[in-house]
């Protein structure tokens, strides 16, 4: 039985091989340089990973590939989900790389932790890929946006819509993790806040390919709304074995990619309702992008991968117009800045972090309603940013003065 | 939660049986290979990803790849080749890298597989969505699902089950009772005599790593159906298989049967009961059944 005392020897191998394949560039002098801190290859890898460094390059490219005279260069990480070696990674590039501001940041639970070590070292992070408004609450930074989405917002869009329709008993399944213990909390307030009822809750590991056990508990508790407080993976496949089990319960997923209606077919998805910041389908901008996104990366972007773009963007804008890198003046040029792009309209950011835009109600098409591939989706009604996000006033960040 | 009623407890076993059956077809894989050549196999996961790939390819893919129209691989096709190819594969892998390493301490075959497994992950996720594909090729005849009086079970994975627990008593009927199986036990006990009675040894070796390739394929085929194919499937469910194969005790046909099926249906119960621990079930009754018993509950003590 010795032999397998060396099953940890793989496994120090993976990790040493993940950090090997991330070797960043030279760092130059007083050059910008923007790290990309995503999923590369687990649940949340279509949604973000590689599409968020294209879009992030994209963004560099568009904006002529140089800032107050120095080149802006992109490094890009994989962090694995988890916060330790993303935390890690951000503090390499922090002190070692001279990364200006980091972007994407998926997974709530790194998103966090990094943000937090933005906030101590004085560095700019922009979260488009992490959810949990705790990035906006108790963790808020100074240094920190949340741009693209936030749980509060797509809960609060999606459960209102379906509250409408008299679907007022649910039953969350939950990712037992930051993001899906906030998305559920989120969803939960605001279903009863509108008269419904919350029925029961199940937390399953983070990620999980098999659903059925917690879909028939789902399915007895009789709730005529199945909400899916996860995404990516977890999402796609959890819809896919409701179907298969014939569970005849509406399936509500809270947060949505194009990636996964790609992933789970309009045969399987189509009705369904949710919540998205960015679809390219909403109006010739977004599908100009979207366009030009998918002849690079050939795939549809996903509100993520948008958001890296438009943040990205701001970002480097703020960095022209303020006429240095110090990240304070930088981040308040964004904050005084309106978004006025393909992404958002007056968008701004708060002084929580939060960066309100409007949110877009969607349903799923049928497969007859498809004229392409990448024909997913239709627009049922525009949030204004306003309504969409959580009130300041009824917000915990220490750093909003009431 | 101590009122839970017989009707869930019942769904659960259920659908524990439902894991366990592909935790035992694939620990079965793995058993065989190891009982026999001594090779941790950690490409296990990888060669059940390529068997799901294999039904995806035949189905959507074929026809583009080949320009020959109306060229696709039905599911039962699907069923019946992509084994045999993803064992064909696993021939190679034996005749071309693991046999220059036999006579090595085992963890160079650890390795080597496991970096094969790392390499054809990579390969896969750079040609197709890291988020998985849907297979839409399920059988008409298995669609739906069937009254088992205490739950709707789908039709597909009762099939499925069916699929598993076939091949595994195959699989041990072939081993223990037959002629073959009988010479490839011997090649495995010494080599040297063996070969001594005319038994061609190295073609056994081959023939074994066909086997358990072709189990890890035809795992993988059967699971297109019910979950996304994509590239990381395999590396996801191959540590729990391990943890099997070990609770089982390394090389035991049996042992690894018996424990995928009863690890299936002790997860399903622990989803109800507490489901944060799922996923850390199977990994503490492995270090206690270690502990207990370091050969595992089937092995023999070395």
């Amino acid at each position: 039985m010795k032999h397998l005392n060396f099953r940890i020897a793989p496994v120090a191998l993976a990790v040493l091989i993940a950090c090997a394949a991330a070797t960043p560039a030279q760092a130059g002098p007083n050059g910008i340089r923007i790290g990309v801190l995503t999923d590369m290859s687990g649940t949340y890898a279509a949604l973000a990973g590689n599409g968020s460094v294209v879009a992030a390059q994209m963004a560099i490219d568009d904006f002529g590939g140089k800032v107050l005279g120095k080149p802006i260069t992109l490094v890009s990480a994989d962090h694995q989900n988890k916060p330790d070696i993303g935390v890690a990674k951000a503090r390499e590039w922090f002190d070692t790389q001279g990364v200006d501001m980091v972007n994407d940041l998926v997974t709530s639970s790194v998103a966090i932790a990094v943000q937090k070590l933005g906030a101590e070292k004085h560095r700019i992070t922009i979260v488009n890929g992490a959810g949990s408004t705790a990035l906006t609450n108790k963790e808020c930074s100074a240094y920190g946006v949340q741009y693209a989405y936030d749980t509060y917002s797509i809960a609060k869009g999606t459960a209102t819509a379906l509250l409408k329709q008299g679907l007022d008993s649910w039953f969350f399944l939950q990712a037992d993790y930051a993001f899906g213990a906030a998305l559920q909390g989120d969803a939960a307030r605001i279903v009863t806040s509108l008269g419904g009822k919350v029925l029961g809750t199940v937390k399953h590991p983070f990620p999980s390919s098999d659903f059925s056990s917690y879909l028939v508990q789902a399915q007895s508790s009789g709730a005529k709304v199945i909400g899916l407080a996860n995404a990516g993976g977890d999402f796609t496949n959890a819809v896919k074995q409701a179907r298969e089990f014939g569970i005849k319960q509406t399936i509500a997923g809270l947060l949505v990619f194009d990636s996964d209606i790609k992933a789970l077919g309009l045969q399987t998805a189509q009705g369904m309702k949710f919540t998205t910041g960015y679809t390219w389908e909403l109006n010739p901008e977004t599908e100009a992008f979207g366009k030009r996104f998918f002849a690079r990366f050939h795939a549809m972007p996903t509100m993520v991968h948008a958001g890296v773009y438009s943040s990205t963007m701001h970002y480097l804008e703020a960095v022209k117009a303020a006429n240095t890198d110090n990240p304070e003046a930088v981040m308040k040029k964004m904050r005084d800045t309106p978004v006025n792009d393909f992404f958002a309209k007056g968008g701004r950011i708060r002084e929580d972090g939060r960066f309100v835009h409007d949110m877009y109600l969607v349903e799923v098409k049928t497969p007859a309603e498809s004229k392409s591939t990448w024909d997913q989706l239709k627009l049922l009604a525009t949030i204004p940013g306003d309504q969409a996000y959580q009130p300041l006033a009824e917000g915990q960040c220490p750093l909003v003065r009431k | 939660m101590s009122d839970i009623p017989l009707q869930a407890v019942l769904s659960q076993v259920m659908l524990g049986l439902n894991n366990g059956a592909f935790y035992a077809l694939l620990s079965l894989g793995l058993a065989v290979i190891y009982g026999m050549l001594e090779v941790v196999n950690f490409a296990h996961g990888a060669l059940y990803m390529m068997g799901a790939f294999g039904a995806l390819i035949g189905l959507e893919y074929l026809e583009a790849w080949t320009g020959i129209p109306g060229l696709r691989l039905t599911f039962w096709w699907a069923l019946l080749l992509v084994p045999l190819v993803v064992g064909a594969f696993g021939v190679l892998v034996e005749a071309l890298l693991l046999r220059r390493i036999a006579r090595l301490e085992p963890i160079y075959g650890l390795l080597l597989t496991f970096g094969l497994a790392l390499i054809l992950e990579g390969v896969f996720a750079n040609g197709f969505s890291a988020a998985g594909e849907p297979y839409n090729g399920k059988p008409e005849a298995l669609e739906g699902v069937v009254n088992l009086g205490f739950m709707f079970f789908p039709r597909y994975r009762l099939f499925s089950m069916l699929v598993a627990v076939l091949s595994c008593v195959a699989v041990w009927w072939v081993i223990e009772r037959t002629r073959l199986g009988a010479q490839l036990r011997a090649g495995t006990e010494n080599p040297a005599v063996t070969s001594a009675f005319g038994i061609n040894v190295p073609r056994l070796r081959s023939l074994t790593y066909f086997l358990g390739a072709a189990l890890a394929g035809l795992a993988g085929v059967v699971a297109a159906p019910i979950y996304s194919v994509g590239p990381h499937m395999g590396a996801e469910l191959i540590i729990v298989v391990f943890a099997v194969v070990v609770i089982g005790g390394m090389g035991s046909i049996l042992g690894a049967v018996m424990t995928g099926l009863a690890l299936g249906v002790l997860e399903g119960l622990v989803k109800v009961v507490y489901p944060p621990m799922a996923n850390t079930v199977v990994f503490v009754i492995m270090a206690l059944v270690l502990l207990w018993r370091p050969a595992g509950l089937f092995g023999r003590e070395a």
